[in-house]
C-alpha cells in the first residue's frame, strides 16, 4: 500500500517539476531553487514511504526519520564529532596545507625554470592515492587530530600548489609592461598585479582542496583516533549496526562540505569580484 | 602541433621535471637520517656498537638531527634500517622490485596480482560510471526537467566527502552477502559517475547558437545534431572528466580496501605492512599504487591525444 503511495507520489512530485521548468516562470530565481527542493524532497518522502513500506531492515538501510531523530537526539555528541574532526584536523590541516602550498607557489615563481617543473610534477601528484598515507601518518603523529591535520596538509598541497602556480603566471606582458613603466619592483608587481590576478586559480584550487581536507581527515580517523571523531564514529556505529547514527555522520558531513565549499565560493566572489565570471 | 614544436616543448621541460623530482629525492634522502636516528641507535647499542649519549633515556632528549650529529658512524645505518620509521628510497625500490619482478606473479606476495585485485574493480566501476554518466548527461542537455531538478544535485554532491564511507559500503554489502569485485566496483563508478556527468553536459552544451542554428537549416534531425555535432563537440570535456574520473575511481577502490579487511589489493598491503611492522611493504604498494594511477592517466591523455588528433581538435 504504501508502496503504492511512494510511485503515486514520485509521479506526483515529477509532474509538479515538468509543469514548473517548462512553465512560463521557469527562469526565475525561485523556481530554480524550488525544483531540486522539490526533487530532493521527494527522493526523502519516497525513502521514507518504501522503508516502512517493505519494512526493511534498519541495519541495512535506515528510514529518514530515524535519522533525523539521530541528529536532534545526539547533538552534543556530533558537535564533539564534528568539532575534532573538521575544526581540528580538516580546518588545520587545510590552512596548514595552503599556507604552504602558497608559499611555495610565490618562491618557486621567482624562477622560470622551476615553475615548467612544478606544473607536471604538482598536477601528477595531485591524481595521486595520496590518502593511503593515512597509515604511516597516523603512526608517525600519534593517534589525536595532529595526524589528521597532516594527512589533510599533504592532501591539500598539490591542487593548491598547482593552481597557484598557473595562476602567477596569468598575467599578459601588456600588464606587466604596464606595471613596469609604473616603475613596480617585484614585491608591487606580485601584491597588485599578479596575486590578485591569479586569485581565480587559486580559488579553483581552493575549492577543490575543501572536499579532500574533509575525505583525509575521516579517512585516517579509521586507523587510530581518540574515541571522538566523525571517522571513528562511523566505524564504530557500524560495529554496533547504529546506521542511524551512521547516516547521521554521513549527513554532517555533507552538509559540512557543502558549506565549506560554500564559504569558499563566497570569499571567491568578493575576492575576484572583477573576474567576468562574477559579473 | 607540430612534430618539432612537440619536442622542444617536451625537451624544455624535461630539465625541470627531472631538478623538481630530484629536489624531492634530495629531500627525502636528508629526512631519512632524522627520521630514522633514533630506532638506529637502539639497535646499534643493542648490537654492541658505541652510541654517545649512552642512556636510551638520555637519547630522547636529543632531536634526530642532533643525534645523528654525535653519531656520524650510525649515520649509513640508517639507510639499511630493517623498520625504518622512513624507509631510503633505494630501500622502497628494491622492494617493488622484489615483489613486481622477481615474486611470482601467482604468488600471494606479487605487487601484480595485488594490483590486478585492485584494478579490475576500478576499471569495471569506471567503465559503469562512465557510461551511466554519459547516458544522464545526455538526459539532462535534452531535458529541462532533469537538467532543473538533477544538476544542482550533482554539482552538490561534489562537494561531499562520500570517499570517506567506502568501507562502509563494502561492510554493508559484505553483510548482505555481496562480495567479491562488485562492492569495490560500485563505488569507483559512483567516484566517476558525477565528474563525467558534469563534464559531459558542459561539453554537449559546448556548441554555439551560430552552430546550432547552422544545423537547423540543415533541417537536421535533434538525433542528426547529437552524433553529428554535440557528441563530437564533447570530447575534449569527456576527455578531461575521464582523467579525473578514472583517478578518483582508483582512490576509491584503494580507500574501500583499507580499512575493511580486505585481504587482497593495494590498499590491503598498506595496511597489512603497517600492522605487521613492516614499513617497506606499505611505501611499496603506496608507491605501486601511485604507478598505475600515473600510468592510467597517462594512457587516456594518449588515447585523448590521438582521438583529438584525428578529430582535428588540439589536445588541451
Amino acid at each position: 500500500m504504501l508502496a503504492v503511495a511512494a510511485a503515486v507520489l514520485w509521479a506526483l512530485g515529477w509532474w509538479v517539476n515538468v509543469r514548473l521548468a517548462n512553465g512560463p516562470a521557469s527562469d526565475k530565481p525561485a523556481v530554480k531553487v524550488l525544483i531540486p527542493a522539490i526533487f530532493g524532497l521527494t527522493i526523502v518522502v519516497v525513502w521514507e514511504m518504501l522503508v516502512r513500506g517493505f519494512e526493511v531492515n534498519p541495519v541495512l538501510l535506515p528510514a529518514p526519520s530515524a535519522i533525523l531523530g539521530r541528529l536532534a537526539s545526539e547533538g552534543p555528541r556530533l558537535w564533539a564529532d564534528f568539532e575534532q574532526t573538521i575544526v581540528k584536523g580538516a580546518m588545520t590541516g587545510y590552512l596548514i596545507g595552503g599556507l604552504a602550498a602558497l608559499g611555495t607557489a610565490i618562491l618557486a615563481d621567482r624562477s622560470d625554470f622551476l615553475t615548467r617543473g612544478i606544473l607536471p610534477v604538482g598536477s601528477f601528484m595531485a591524481a595521486l592515492p595520496i590518502v593511503g598515507i593515512a597509515p604511516i601518518f597516523v603512526k608517525w603523529f600519534g593517534s589525536d587530530w595532529e595526524s589528521k591535520a597532516a594527512v589533510v596538509a599533504v592532501m591539500v598541497y598539490f591542487p593548491i600548489l598547482v593552481n597557484t602556480v598557473a595562476g602567477l603566471r596569468d598575467t599578459g606582458s601588456m600588464q606587466r609592461d604596464l606595471m613596469r613603466t609604473y616603475g613596480a619592483g617585484y614585491w608591487p608587481t606580485l601584491m597588485k598585479l599578479r596575486l590578485p590576478a591569479a586569485m581565480p586559480f587559486i580559488f579553483n584550487g581552493l575549492k577543490i582542496a575543501t572536499t579532500l581536507a574533509l575525505i583525509g581527515a575521516i579517512v585516517a580517523e579509521f586507523f587510530g583516533s581518540p574515541t571522538v571523531g566523525m571517522g571513528f564514529r562511523i566505524s564504530t556505529s557500524f560495529g554496533q549496526l547504529a546506521l542511524d547514527m551512521v547516516w547521521a555522520e554521513i549527513v554532517i558531513a555533507a552538509l559540512a562540505g557543502s558549506a565549506f565549499y560554500g564559504a569558499m565560493v563566497l570569499i571567491e566572489k568578493r575576492v575576484t569580484f572583477w573576474h567576468p565570471s562574477q559579473r | 602541433m607540430e612534430k618539432g614544436e612537440a619536442g622542444g616543448v617536451v625537451l624544455k621541460s624535461i630539465l625541470p621535471v627531472l631538478t623538481v623530482i630530484g629536489a624531492i629525492l634530495l629531500f627525502w634522502l636528508v629526512a631519512v637520517v632524522p627520521m630514522n636516528m633514533h630506532l638506529v641507535a637502539d639497535q646499534a647499542q643493542r648490537d654492541g656498537l658505541k652510541v654517545t649519549p649512552d642512556a636510551p633515556a638520555a637519547r630522547q632528549e636529543y632531536s634526530g638531527t642532533g643525534l645523528a650529529l654525535r653519531n656520524l658512524h650510525l649515520v649509513p645505518l640508517t639507510y639499511s634500517f630493517v623498520r625504518p620509521t622512513l624507509p631510503a628510497p633505494q630501500q622502497v625500490a628494491g622492494e617493488m622490485y622484489a615483489t613486481i619482478i622477481d615474486k611470482k606473479i601467482t604468488s600471494k606476495r606479487s605487487l601484480i596480482y595485488h594490483g590486478w585485485v585492485t584494478l579490475a574493480p576500478t576499471l569495471l566501476g569506471f567503465f559503469i560510471g562512465t557510461g551511466l554518466g554519459i547516458l544522464l548527461a545526455v538526459g539532462i542537455v535534452y531535458s529541462r526537467v532533469m537538467d532543473r531538478s538533477v544538476m544542482p544535485w550533482a554539482i552538490v554532491s561534489q562537494t561531499i566527502p562520500i570517499l570517506a564511507l567506502a568501507p562502509m559500503v563494502i561492510v554493508v554489502l559484505g553483510s548482505m552477502g555481496v562480495q567479491g569485485l562488485f562492492p569495490k566496483s560500485l563505488i569507483a563508478a559512483y567516484l566517476s559517475f558525477f565528474p563525467v556527468v558534469v563534464g559531459m553536459v558542459k561539453g554537449l552544451r559546448s556548441p554555439d547558437a551560430m552552430q546550432l542554428d547552422l544545423l537547423r537549416t540543415y533541417h537536421a534531425s535533434n538525433t542528426q545534431g547529437f552524433w553529428a555535432l554535440r557528441l563530437p563537440a564533447s570530447m575534449p570535456y569527456l576527455f578531461a572528466s575521464l582523467k579525473i574520473g578514472i583517478a578518483a575511481s582508483l582512490i576509491g577502490t584503494i580507500v574501500a580496501e583499507l580499512p575493511t579487511g580486505a585481504k587482497a589489493g593495494f590498499g590491503a598491503r598498506m595496511l597489512v605492512g603497517d600492522q605487521y611492522g613492516q614499513p617497506l611493504v606499505s611505501w611499496a604498494a603506496l608507491f605501486a599504487a601511485a604507478l598505475t594511477a600515473a600510468a592510467l592517466v597517462g594512457l587516456f591523455s594518449l588515447i585523448e591525444r590521438m582521438t583529438l588528433k584525428r578529430m582535428g581538435m588540439q589536445a588541451a
